[in-house]
């Protein structure tokens, strides 16, 4: 007993130590950024208002793990694919194709609802195809074995699409009518992060009133809850995990075509970084929760955008945008660490451990 | 799915259209078209149309097996020829229009390939007529008695095998034999038809009369005494030492150069397999502790400006090991209250934090950064420098035997046993008094020094090491290689890496889509056989623990 004591005060010890030394490096840093003042107010504002786009494909991407995680308890680690693969196709298939004809310029907004389209249903019949083939029949199985087969979907979907469209990085064409700026307090916004956000608003305020209005929304909780009483309650549980994952899909699927408008490239490694980045903003903000997700991912979107400049730079750290990712990273790490539940979100991780 | 349920004409049909579109989804891909330059019996068969009946074959297969008896042939065949329609409309599609412009892979190459060089409409008859009959074929071979299914089986697998690594074969067989014998058997990469014909029907017929003798010869073990048995087993395992240490000679340096990569994976399987198959702790961030071990290696030997001490290899393998512990446990100490799937992400998320740091210009006065640490010495023994693959091999092959030898001893020993608790129930192994903070940590710290080792070595093999080598490819190829082979399973670690590092460097085209099959492989793995292709007896006996058929293995007698 005594040396249990001991050791589990060792253990909180050193992540006290951890703790610490974050939070000095994170204060030290941004007093000696600020200190010296390398940056003016615009730039703060530009930096805020990139990370607030990135944020948003962020808690677009990480509804799907929050939907996916609250009716499974398991994360889809494929779904940065399914990000991936819709984008790619749409690309592929409807971009280049209008946009050497002329007609994505001459009609915007039909086209762009065009590419919309095809990407999202990609992402859903790519998701719907995973979650049949390689998900289901291991509902009942240990949880480490689902976790294998994603980690495995997501190298089989990440190489198929190599496959299919080749391995060089593709440009997205540009959307003229995207490409102006606007002036904003002082600075200017990128035409395309105003659409990114704008859009980002609507579908994450469509998906909230589907899953809380609907009738489907509402035997997608019940899933959630308990599986088994909903099945007793006359509800087909295969469908509706089915339709947790098209939604999820869905979302992804439209986050690929605003990373596309923004960024302008696509290629078939594209979904694994904003995946792994959108679990950390579902893990933020309390994973299972939809709010949750669209708060951790605009947090996790202004942190990694801001956070480079205002802690690193202070340490003189050379060339600190390299290590935007290892902040990111950093941040799911402590996050996972110190506070699974999240933001705001309960302690899911636990409850069926 | 359920058993009762009656196989229908419709299943039978559904079962060829996902056969077809199965292969359709490989010709996209690109697959088939890498794979048929490489002939498996000389101008009448390459790898490539094997992987095009692959397919078709194996789902016709389990059409006859899932149906009737009185039709298994007539639903073998219908699969068989519903096989085809995928590919035609493929086929048909790409002569239309030009498809290249989107899939870069469905190229007239590719088209010629599924059609076996006829017309789009020749060729898709001739798919037509040969997908039913290997359809059908299938079906007849599951027909078979077993006796005579088996033998035959496994006399088609080793022809193929043969056929595949001809080329590899080839250059040994003129290495000992000389070029006039070798021709005979393979000519320009590929087997001749005879001894094809000649070998299927050998394979056969040996593995025949094998299942008919073998009864009556595992019998006559079993008669021996305790002594004869144990004199046997001595036998055994120092002739297997014997072909260890004469490997080289027998290989050649190519085949030698791929026994080390192999050899530098089990290494790291064997420690990760400690981490994920002994203490069920999913590490996807395993490669850190590989890159540490390089790069500890590297910075003590190396004789570029980054060396610190030009210290000789057996002096820094030490060290790397050592410092590879350390930071198993630094690491693992903050995650020691996490689990299962948390734990696989946040061990991920300090995999690539290592990388990035590691190629970014924060690092890069002490390790080179993007570029690297050069100039890294081979070892040398006595003197003498292992440069050839030969003679590192015996380097690789010491640090391996290490390994299994401390993995197969801890294995049965006290700690193993907490290990296998915690990974069962970490409350009710807490509950037996296990301490789970010191437990989990030798979990990480001896995984973490294996992979160290491992990581040292391939440091100083490749004489330079570059951050983009150290990716989570590499934690999720480690991971692949124990699953395949089966978790917990020490001789399970050597077949994944032959299968999985050793299969891809021989043939080359696997390259590109090493992945792919990795990633295939991981799941039909864990849907079909998730105990792995040689588990251990523990978890063997667990997964059949209701099956009557096979039989409990009485455990060793304890001495």
């Amino acid at each position: 007993m005594q040396r249990r004591l001991q050791n589990i005060n060792y253990l909180d010890l050193v992540l006290w130590l951890i703790r610490v030394s974050i939070i000095v490096i994170v204060v030290w840093g941004s007093i000696a950024t600020l200190s010296d003042n390398p940056y003016s107010g615009r730039n703060w504002i530009d930096f805020i208002v990139f990370g607030i786009a990135q944020g948003s494909m962020y808690a677009l991407i990480a509804i799907g793990y929050t939907l996916v995680y609250g009716v499974l308890f398991m994360i889809n680690f494929a779904h940065g694919e399914f990000f991936m693969s819709g984008v790619m196709t749409a690309t592929v298939f409807v971009a280049g194709p209008l946009s050497a004809s002329g007609y994505l310029d001459r009609q915007p907004v039909i086209s762009l609802l065009l590419i919309l389209a095809v990407s999202m249903l990609t992402s859903v019949g790519v998701a719907v195809l995973t979650e049949r083939i390689a998900y289901r029949p291991l509902r009942k199985a240990p949880r480490l074995v689902p976790l294998i087969t994603a980690i495995g979907a997501s190298f089989f979907l990440q190489y198929t699409f190599r496959g299919l469209y080749g391995s060089e990085v593709k440009p997205f064409p540009q959307v003229e009518a995207l490409s102006g700026k606007i002036p904003f307090l002082g600075t200017e916004l990128l035409e395309s992060q105003l659409v990114v956000i704008i859009a980002t608003v609507i579908m994450l305020v469509g998906l909230y009133l589907f899953v809380m209005r609907t009738k489907t929304g509402k035997a997608i909780r019940a899933v959630a809850e308990d599986k088994d009483v909903a099945a007793l309650m006359g509800i087909d549980v295969d469908r509706t995990i089915s339709i947790t994952f098209a939604l999820g899909a869905a979302m992804a699927g439209a986050a690929g075509v605003l990373y596309a408008l923004v960024f302008r490239q696509v290629h078939f490694f594209m979904g694994f970084l904003p995946g792994l980045k959108a679990f950390t903003a579902a893990v933020l903000g309390g994973i299972g929760s939809i709010p949750g997700a669209a708060i951790g991912g605009l947090f996790l979107g202004i942190f990694e955008s801001v956070g480079p400049p205002l802690f690193l730079d202070g340490l003189n750290v050379p060339a600190y945008h390299q290590l935007k990712d290892v902040i990111a990273f950093t941040m799911l790490v402590l996050i996972l660490i110190f506070r699974p539940q999240g933001i705001i979100g309960e302690r899911l991780a636990e409850k069926k451990a | 799915m359920n058993p009762e349920k009656k196989f229908t004409l419709r299943d039978a049909v559904n079962q060829g259209l996902i056969a077809g579109l199965i292969t359709s989804l490989i010709s996209m891909v690109g697959m088939v078209e890498l794979f048929s330059k490489r002939q498996l019996i000389a101008n009448l068969m390459t790898t490539a149309q094997v992987f095009i009946l692959l397919a078709p074959a194996l789902l016709s297969y389990q059409s006859a097996r899932k149906s009737a008896k009185n039709n298994a042939l007539a639903s073998g065949a219908v699969t068989g020829f519903f096989a085809s329609i995928p590919i035609i409309v493929l086929v048909l599609l790409a002569s239309a229009f030009d498809l290249r412009q989107f899939l870069v892979n469905v190229s007239p190459n590719l088209i010629s390939t599924l059609t076996f060089g006829q017309g789009p409409v020749v060729g898709s008859l001739i798919l037509v007529a040969i997908n039913t009959l290997i359809g059908l074929l299938a079906a007849i071979l599951h027909q078979l008695d077993e006796k005579i299914r088996n033998p035959i089986l496994t006399g088609l697998l080793w022809t193929l095998l043969v056929g595949m690594f001809s080329e590899i074969l080839q250059e040994r067989l003129r290495a000992f034999f000389g070029i006039s014998f070798t021709n005979l058997i393979i000519r320009s990469k590929a087997l001749q038809p005879t001894v094809a014909v000649i070998l299927l029907v050998g394979i056969t017929a040996i593995a025949y009369f094998w299942g008919q003798r073998g009864a009556s010869f595992s019998e006559r073990i079993a008669n021996q005494s305790a002594t004869q048995r144990r004199n046997m087993i001595i036998a055994q395992r120092v002739a297997f030492f014997v072909l260890l240490l004469a490997m080289p000679l027998l290989l050649g340096t190519y085949l030698s150069e791929v026994v080390n990569n192999v050899g530098i994976y089990v290494l790291m399987g064997l420690g990760l397999n400690i981490v994920v198959g002994f203490a069920g702790l999913l590490d996807l961030g395993y490669v850190a502790f590989f890159a540490i071990g390089a790069y500890v290696m590297a910075i003590l030997t190396s004789e570029g400006f980054l060396g610190v001490a030009q210290t000789s290899f057996w002096v820094a393998l030490p060290v790397s090991v050592i410092t590879a512990v350390a930071a198993g446990i630094f690491l693992g100490t903050p995650v020691l209250r996490m689990r299962g799937d948390y734990l696989a992400i946040v061990t991920l998320g300090f995999g690539e934090i290592i990388r990035i740091m590691a190629n970014s210009d924060l690092l890069k006065p002490f390790i080179g950064g993007a570029q690297g640490v050069l100039q890294i010495p081979k070892p040398s023994f006595f003197g003498t420098s292992l440069i050839q693959p030969g003679q590192l091999y015996y380097v690789v092959l010491g640090g391996v035997l290490l390994a299994w030898f401390v993995s197969t001893r801890l294995s049965n020993s006290r700690l193993g046993r907490q290990w296998m608790a915690m990974r069962e129930d970490e409350d009710v192994a807490e509950a037996m008094g296990i301490n789970l903070v010191n437990t989990k940590l030798l979990a990480f710290a001896i995984g973490a020094g294996f992979s160290g080792l491992s990581g040292a070595i391939y440091a100083s093999k490749l004489t330079s090491i570059f951050p983009h080598s150290f990716n989570l490819l590499i934690s999720i190829n480690v991971l692949s290689l124990i699953i395949v082979g089966g978790m917990g399973s020490l001789p399970g670690v050597v077949i994944g890496s032959l299968i999985l590092v050793g299969l891809p460097e021989l043939l080359r085209e696997f390259a590109e889509f090493r992945l792919w099959m990795y990633g295939a492989l991981l799941i039909v793995m864990m849907l079909a056989k998730p105990e792995g292709f040689w588990p251990s007896a523990i978890t063997k006996r667990e997964l059949h623990a209701h099956d009557e058929s096979i039989p409990i293995e009485e455990p060793a007698a304890a001495d």
